[in-house]
């Protein structure tokens, strides 16, 4: 039983369904990645999952709990942690603001959390009475990913986080993801790097048409001639 | 001496009203800018909910004088502020529940709750003049001047007097106090932090657990309490007259975009920059020009506008920012 198990899901955003019966399993303390060609419905995917779109076959569930019919509020009281793709930190807020807006629905002492995301990303302590619409675009996706761990989530989703980074950058954000998977949170990323992408994924899907082609591990991805060829360029 | 007595004209007749008229429309601006900023729609309502405040804070002030309470030298208004805010909060709460609501929940266009709150106005407007009729009332009382023009004379030896009125002075403590308070709760606590929030980024607000119901709500209650403290303040400096809040709209709003709409510190920095506007362009400063220029009349009265054509000004620098720099002085949201 995967920690998430989205199967099936169809749905769209008016008449016309974009995903077409799509399934996508995250394990425990895993990576899983989304890739595919543009409008293959990546992003669509991964806001049904955190139920921004009305499903219309399909369910999720998330530890075994079934929460097809939940809002993305809700969701994240259940352990769910969404850094979506543009706008995804409050500009004129502070670092620390942010975070603390991420940890809003808890009640319980945050300060410990707000810690480990400054050990986990060090720029942003030095940072953090700077506002997050000053910051450059690296490290605004490192705010972004902070506030959305200042729930302690379970399951982080993210939506593209190195669009319109450079390489180093991006890789430098790729390395702190895989150290929140080796806190025991699943991950599971939509990204346009597919290459990059892959190699740090223990789960990888191809979507194409709001399906899936292609479903295997990130390295066995990276090894087929197939996928090679179609969608990471030879 | 001369020189000391274009002074004391220019702080007289200048910068004493224009700071007392800029802390009333930095109040005013204030709330409009914050109903912009977070509730997404420029409130045409606002000027009649200073109306609406203002009188129920007059008839509170009379019931506190015909039991004989008052504050001595202050004003009794100031004692009938919090039940203004109180009733007048509850006024637009019940508006934001019977009117608002319904256009948030369609998700309807800012345009559209502008035409709505155009409505809402009418019918404020109209309440109002129901409650405390079209004339004109004066209700401040206690002591009227903390200088007086013939005391100042007398104590300088100087030809030109200088007056400064308590209501003025009580203009500017309270607004600084509001302004204060204000700032700390934006800046300080975990629900002016999560308005700040609301309005920096709704869907990620929302996404964070915020919620919005509370949000708009504790917004409406912070615009009223604006509202009314600036109306009570402008009524007391000058007199309380039903339709004047509705002319007021328009250096208001004004205020609020030259300082960048969504932005509370624009707003007090736009309030001031039109008040002095206002007033400066509206004095006659042949006075002022005889004492500094010797051996020189003036032949007109030196006025670049008559005081009838004061909202002219406001109008004016409100195209000019919209023109050349929509955003406003401080980083606000473009209009």
């Amino acid at each position: 039983m995967s920690f998430l198990d989205a199967s099936d899901m169809t749905g769209g955003y008016g008449a016309a369904d974009i995903l077409h019966g799509c399934t996508l399993k995250v394990e425990k303390g895993q990576i899983a990645v989304i890739v595919g060609p543009n409008g293959a419905g990546k992003s669509t995917a991964m806001k049904a999952v955190f139920g921004m779109l009305k499903l219309r076959g399909g369910h999720v569930k998330l530890d075994g709990e079934d929460i097809t019919a939940l809002s993305p509020q809700e969701r994240v009281r259940k352990g769910m942690g969404f850094v979506p793709q543009v706008n995804n930190v409050f500009p004129t807020m502070s670092v620390e603001e942010n975070l603390e807006m991420g940890a809003f629905i808890r009640t319980d002492d945050f300060r410990p959390t707000m810690e480990q995301v400054y050990d986990l990303f060090p720029i942003l302590r030095d940072k953090r009475h700077q506002n997050a619409g000053e910051l450059s675009g690296g490290q605004r996706q490192q705010v972004a990913v902070g506030r959305a761990l200042m729930t302690q989530p379970k399951l982080l989703m993210l939506d593209e986080p190195t669009a319109g980074v450079s390489p180093i950058v991006m890789d430098e954000l790729f390395d702190r993801i895989i150290e929140v998977a080796r806190t025991g949170i699943s991950i599971l990323m939509v990204e346009q790097n597919a290459r990059q992408a892959l190699e740090i994924a223990d789960q990888g899907y191809v979507l194409v048409q709001g399906a899936n082609k292609y479903t295997d591990t990130g390295a066995a991805l990276m090894a087929d001639p197939e996928v090679r060829r179609t969608f990471l360029g030879g | 001496m001369e020189f000391l007595n274009a002074l004391v004209a220019i702080l007289n007749y200048v910068v004493v009203p224009a700071t007392a008229y800029g802390a009333q429309l930095a109040l005013g601006a204030l709330g409009v800018t914050l109903i912009y900023g977070i509730l997404r729609f420029s409130n045409f309502a606002h000027g009649d909910t200073m109306a609406f405040g203002t009188g129920i804070t007059i008839i509170v002030t009379w019931g506190l004088q015909a039991l004989g309470i008052g504050l001595g030298p202050l004003p009794t208004a100031l004692l009938a502020l919090p039940f203004g805010i109180a009733i007048t909060a509850a006024l637009v709460l019940a508006t934001d529940r019977v009117v608002y609501r319904y256009y948030r929940k369609v998700k309807t266009a800012p345009v559209i709750l502008t035409m709505v709150s155009v409505g809402v106005m009418f019918v404020m407007n109209g309440v109002t003049r129901l409650l405390i009729g079209v004339d004109e009332i004066q209700f401040a009382d206690g002591e009227r001047f903390v200088v007086a023009a013939r005391a100042f004379k007398a104590a300088t030896g100087l030809n030109e007097p200088l007056a400064i009125r308590t209501t003025q002075v009580i203009t500017v403590v309270v607004a600084g106090l509001v302004v204060w308070a204000l700032f700390w709760f934006l800046a300080r606590t975990r629900t002016g932090k999560s308005m700040r929030a609301f309005s920096d980024n709704e869907d990620l607000a929302l996404l964070s657990g915020i919620n919005p119901n509370r949000v708009v709500a504790v917004t409406w209650i912070i615009a009223a309490a604006l509202a009314t403290t600036a109306g009570t303040l402008y009524g007391l400096d000058k007199s309380f007259k039903a339709f004047n809040y509705f002319q007021l709209l328009l250096p208001i709003f004004a205020a609020a975009i030259v300082g960048g709409l969504g932005n509370p510190l624009g707003a007090i920095a736009g309030g001031f920059v039109i008040a002095f506007s206002e007033v400066g362009v509206t004095y006659a400063w042949k006075k002022v020009a005889t004492y500094l220029i010797p051996n020189w009349e003036a032949e007109g009265l030196m006025q670049l506008l008559s005081t009838e054509y004061k909202f002219a000004v406001s109008f004016a620098i409100l195209i000019i920012v919209l023109l050349f720099k929509p955003t406003g002085l401080f980083k606000g949201k473009s209009v």
